[in-house]
């Protein structure tokens, strides 16, 4: 086997107990060509300072937990190689314009909240008894909103948005790509009650198009194209207000 | 959550983008540089008697209004979205002069052509 090459990681460490501001730490790391981020970090906590805090779950970019900024790009730290930073150094903070807890621990408290204020889940548009059977989905019906099925909720895309660094009242990418999700399922009826979050200032329409949220997701969901769809509806909305009753399907 | 105004604002500008995409570049060629420079098209294409007929023209109105008002109302939104970028703060002041400037462009196009309307 080879010999493992060091690498230096830096990273931005912050214990709010003590430190009055976060700082810069550098660690050397003996790095081999399968080792991702996250293994480096865990090599950080178990050899050198066990003191590091950071969050991760699954290191198969499944569960979302372990985003972070290395070199100062949102992503997931599993999925993310030591290798492909060689030489070093690698500078690792935690997600960029969310309130760090402790060291690369971000608080998402917040992100739930918004969340859990959109439904993310089918609410029928009727009763339906068991006996009436599955709901039945054609493939394009499918496809309309399969890819933001994906959302991992790992939170890369509110690091990367500028207005979500600007303002973090916006609901933001992830939350309305999930939103979307929803509201695209010909099962669901619930669109009606999802859609002020979208009309307000804070929802899509404090989105500017930049599109850097899509660029970055680990999974390939496209949360500006579902930004961009609700500015279409929202709009629409706005406007056959005055034609349609209450509660009218936009 | 209280309803944004803003799709008051978003469509002339989506509008505008739409309309600057088909026909922006090659409206600049022609009045910008074919033209004057008497590239494939003749100077007097862009003669007065030609452009006035043109705007006294039925439907060729329309078309430039739509030209002026909406490109504007997409170039303001760009440039009120862009002030952050430049230092400024973008409150209601400079809202007022990036959408009123569009709106006044908008009222001063519509009425000059009517006004010269046969």
């Amino acid at each position: 086997m080879p010999e493992p090459k060091n690498i230096e990681i830096c990273v931005l460490r912050y214990h709010p107990e003590h430190d009055p501001e976060p700082a810069w730490r550098s660690y050397q790391v003996p790095c081999t060509d399968d080792m991702s981020v996250l293994q480096g970090l865990q090599h950080i906590k178990d050899e050198i300072d066990g003191t590091l805090g950071f969050r991760w779950s699954c290191r198969m970019a499944i569960c979302g937990s372990c985003g972070m900024m290395v070199n100062g790009k949102p992503r997931l730290s599993c999925q993310t190689f030591l290798r492909d930073l060689q030489p070093g150094p690698v500078r690792i903070e935690a997600l960029a314009h969310l309130p760090i807890e402790r060291d690369l621990i971000v608080d998402v408290g917040e992100f739930v909240n918004k969340l859990e204020a959109i439904k993310p889940y089918l609410i029928p548009r009727e009763p339906r008894t068991l006996a009436e059977g599955e709901y039945l989905q054609t493939p394009a019906q499918l496809e309309r909103f399969e890819q933001y099925t994906s959302c991992i909720n790992c939170m890369l895309c509110y690091a990367a948005c500028p207005e979500y660094g600007l303002n973090r009242d916006f609901i933001g990418p992830g939350v309305i790509a999930l939103l979307h999700r929803y509201n695209a399922d010909s099962r669901d009826g619930g669109q009606a009650q999802r859609q002020p979050i979208l009309n307000a200032e804070e929802g899509v329409w404090s989105c500017m198009a930049v599109g850097y949220c899509s660029e970055v997701c680990p999974k390939q969901v496209d949360p500006a194209n579902a930004v961009n769809q609700n500015k279409a509806v929202s709009a629409r909305d706005y406007f056959l207000r005055f034609l349609a009753p209450k509660g009218a399907a936009p | 959550m209280k309803r944004s105004n803003a799709p008051l604002f978003w469509l002339p500008f989506g509008a505008g983008g739409m309309l600057a995409a088909l026909t922006g570049t090659m409206l600049v060629f022609i009045t910008g540089i074919a033209v004057p420079l008497g590239w494939t098209l003749r100077a007097e294409l862009m003669s007065y008697p030609h452009v006035l007929a043109l705007a006294q023209h039925g439907w060729a109105r329309g078309l430039l209004l739509a030209v002026i008002a909406l490109f504007a109302w997409h170039a303001v939104h760009r440039i009120f979205h862009s002030l952050h970028d430049l230092g400024i703060h973008s409150g209601a002041t400079a809202k007022l002069v990036c959408y009123g400037g569009a709106f006044a462009l908008t009222v001063i196009t519509a009425a000059s052509l009517w006004s010269i309307a046969h």
